[in-house]
């Protein structure tokens, strides 16, 4: 019986904790990316509800998951082009416009759930998954570790790939200039706004494909406002990680355990108050806050439009 | 390095045009302001209109039909009322924490949580106290649990100037969860099936005025707005919560206590949410229901952008959004739509809000350079 009760309720937890975790990886590196380059993106959750909603037209349609995933980052960054053209191009206040995009594109894809899929709620297959050879074996969390859909891994390389571009390349140099001193940057002959539009359309699409990974793959199927605030945790974990990936992950991973404990309780029968659970993540995020966080560490133009005529 | 960040941003939405002083000036001032608050709003709905017909509906006969329910309609008219009571109160926060630079995001977790309280406490005092004591404990319990709820996000803020906006969006999700358990755990109604608390009888309720179904809540709202615009514009204490706003070092240096401050932004404008959550409970619902969650926090913060903090269009914009969502309920459902058209209208006012704040600023410029 404890056997039992051990294996399936870990093995739930894992592998539970890293489906949601995922998204948040995906929108939390994004997010990241823009916070570094000066751009407070609070329209995150938009992002991906419009990423969610246009991956999931698509693959309903055409029957891949993996061309949905594109779509969803293509639609992101298009909706990011909003921000883009106003905080970035027009100094818009970036919070004001951040809560446009979100109640906006919360409103837009309920309107078109309505208009398409209210009278038959299609759903998608469930997505393969992938293996890895010999991990996945281990026994426990094995499977709940290394048998996912691919795009999981790709978050991990995207992790990887995002730190060593902030760390050792001339585009995360200018990235970061850009959020500290961007009239420095612009002294040293960069263009402020074109690196703060590139980051901007990053983060919209690794928000859209988040938001698609949502759809596709954790759930099977669009509803409003599917992304459920992952948007807005999104926006905790990279603020939180001020720059240091692996701390979105941990973050993630820890946000995505917790919200996975209740469904592993149920399935193993122990009555448990889910929203005390719920609540854990948080908490400890406080606290380990309140603890180290008084170097806290964020871009000095953070949230600071750039004008090149006020100097 | 926050504080500038979100003084710059809450400052440059504020900035009125003052180019010359006269009368001549001062009218086109006011005219000018008028059109940038009228303006937004007619694209908005040119916009949305736009919209309505490519999703196959007349866009005609659905805002007619959200005025004509919204508005005109006496029921209607008294929901839309009714609404705005807790949406004014809310908006009522906002007003003293935006213009002093404090992005409180989190009213949502602040409103829920006081509002369950209050549930629960309600139909224990109702059948020995009367009318009079009840509200006003009851208004009093909101507020301070309101305020309550804001406290980490202060601390850390005045303290350690951890942002706050990630405290803040952080104790909406505390705040749902805490207000469910709650709700589950510890004021739960047995004789109910679904989790919810005791039920405030409906005599017992906020009194209702002239006959109609509108509840004193929206008195309570109109008062809560106009006081805090009257104590942000003509007092000392408003005075220095804007300077906190506008240059955060500065006021530092004029020898400001800036942890006093913060602290008292943040347990004000937090305090009316909870206030708010009082007034709904009391003069609505009588009780809160587990994963009660009407999201009134994030609708009111772009209209309280949209009104430029200024009270009486802070209750027009809020006025106009009541409307708007009683009536677009009712148009929406004639329309075979979801109920969140509503939402793409109040995107669209604050995208155009934003293109008519850079043509006025340039324009502006363009008037400086000559």
């Amino acid at each position: 019986m404890s056997d039992l009760f051990s294996t399936l309720f870990l093995a739930s937890l894992v592998s539970g904790g890293v489906l949601v975790a995922v998204p948040l990886v995906f929108a939390g590196v994004g997010e990241a990316i823009s916070e570094r380059a000066g751009v407070l993106n609070v329209g995150l959750e938009g992002m991906m509800l419009m990423g969610a909603f246009g991956a999931f037209a698509t693959a309903i349609s055409l029957g891949s998951i993996w061309i949905g995933l594109l779509v969803g980052g293509l639609v992101g960054m298009a909706t990011s082009l909003l921000m883009v053209v106003l905080c970035v191009r027009l100094n818009a206040n970036q919070i004001v416009i951040g809560i446009a995009i979100t109640i906006g594109a919360e409103g837009v894809t309920a309107l078109l759930h309505s208009a398409n899929y209210s009278d038959t709620y299609p759903r998608l297959p469930r997505a393969e998954v992938l293996d890895v050879p010999l991990l996945s074996r281990i026994p426990v969390l094995g499977d709940g570790l290394f048998s996912h859909h691919a795009s999981a891994y790709l978050a991990l390389l995207l992790v990887v790939l995002a730190s060593w571009v902030l760390r050792s390349t001339g585009l995360g140099l200018n990235i970061k200039a850009a959020g500290d001193q961007p009239h420095a940057l612009a002294a040293a002959g960069g263009n402020p706004r074109t690196t703060r539009t590139m980051a901007v359309m990053t983060t919209g699409f690794l928000a859209g494909v988040g938001g698609a990974h949502i759809a596709l793959i954790g759930a099977g199927l669009f509803v409003p406002a599917v992304t459920h605030g992952a948007g807005f945790i999104a926006i905790v974990l990279a603020m939180l990680a001020r720059g240091r990936f692996g701390w979105i992950v941990s973050g993630a991973i820890l946000i995505g355990v917790s919200l996975s404990l209740t469904t592993a309780f149920q399935l193993v029968g122990v009555d448990v108050p889910i929203d005390a659970v719920q609540m854990l993540p948080f908490i400890m995020i406080l606290v380990v806050l309140s603890v180290f966080g008084r170097g806290s560490y964020l871009p000095a133009a953070l949230a600071v439009p750039y004008d090149p005529e006020s100097r | 390095m926050t504080r500038a960040a979100s003084s710059s941003g809450a400052g440059s939405v504020e900035s009125a045009p003052e180019v010359g002083i006269g009368p001549d000036h001062r009218l086109r001032a006011s005219v000018n302001s008028i059109l940038m608050a009228v303006l937004p709003v007619v694209a908005a709905v040119i916009c949305g209109g736009v919209l309505l017909a490519l999703l196959g509906r007349d866009p005609v006969s659905f805002y007619s039909n959200v005025v004509g329910h919204g508005l005109l309609g006496s029921l209607g008219r008294q929901e839309s009322l009714i609404r705005m009571a807790p949406l004014l109160c809310i908006a009522a926060g906002l007003m003293i924490a935006f213009p002093a630079g404090i992005w409180n995001l989190g009213t949502d977790g602040q409103f829920v949580v006081a509002g369950v309280v209050v549930a629960a406490l309600g139909p224990e005092l109702a059948p020995n106290t009367n009318g009079l004591v009840l509200f006003t404990v009851l208004f009093v319990v909101g507020f301070a649990v309101g305020a309550a709820w804001s406290i980490i996000p202060a601390v850390m803020k005045a303290w350690f100037g951890m942002n706050e906006i990630i405290t803040t969006l952080m104790t909406i999700f505390l705040g749902l969860s805490f207000a469910s358990l709650l709700v589950k755990e510890f004021f739960d109604d047995p004789s109910t099936t679904v989790p919810q608390t005791k039920v405030l009888a409906v005599e017992d309720r906020l009194p209702r005025m002239f006959g109609s179904r509108v509840h004193i809540g929206l008195v309570v709202g109109l008062v809560a707005v106009l006081a805090v615009h009257y104590m942000m514009t003509r007092t000392a204490f408003g005075l220095r919560l804007r300077i906190v706003g506008m240059n955060p070092a500065a006021a530092e240096h004029a020898g400001m206590n800036m942890r006093s401050l913060t602290l008292s932004i943040f347990l004000l404008s937090s305090g009316f949410a909870g206030l708010a959550a009082a007034v709904e409970i009391a003069g609505v619902h009588g009780m809160v229901r587990a994963e009660w969650n009407p999201a009134f926090g994030f609708a009111v913060v772009p209209l309280v952008f949209l009104a430029r903090f200024h009270g009486p269009s802070v209750i027009l914009f809020v006025g106009a959004f009541a409307m708007f969502s009683i009536g677009g309920e009712s148009a929406s459902r004639k329309a075979d739509l979801p109920n969140f058209f509503v939402l793409v209208m109040v995107a669209l006012m604050l995208i155009f809000l934003a293109i008519s704040e850079f043509l006025q600023a340039r324009s502006r410029n363009v008037v400086t350079h000559e």
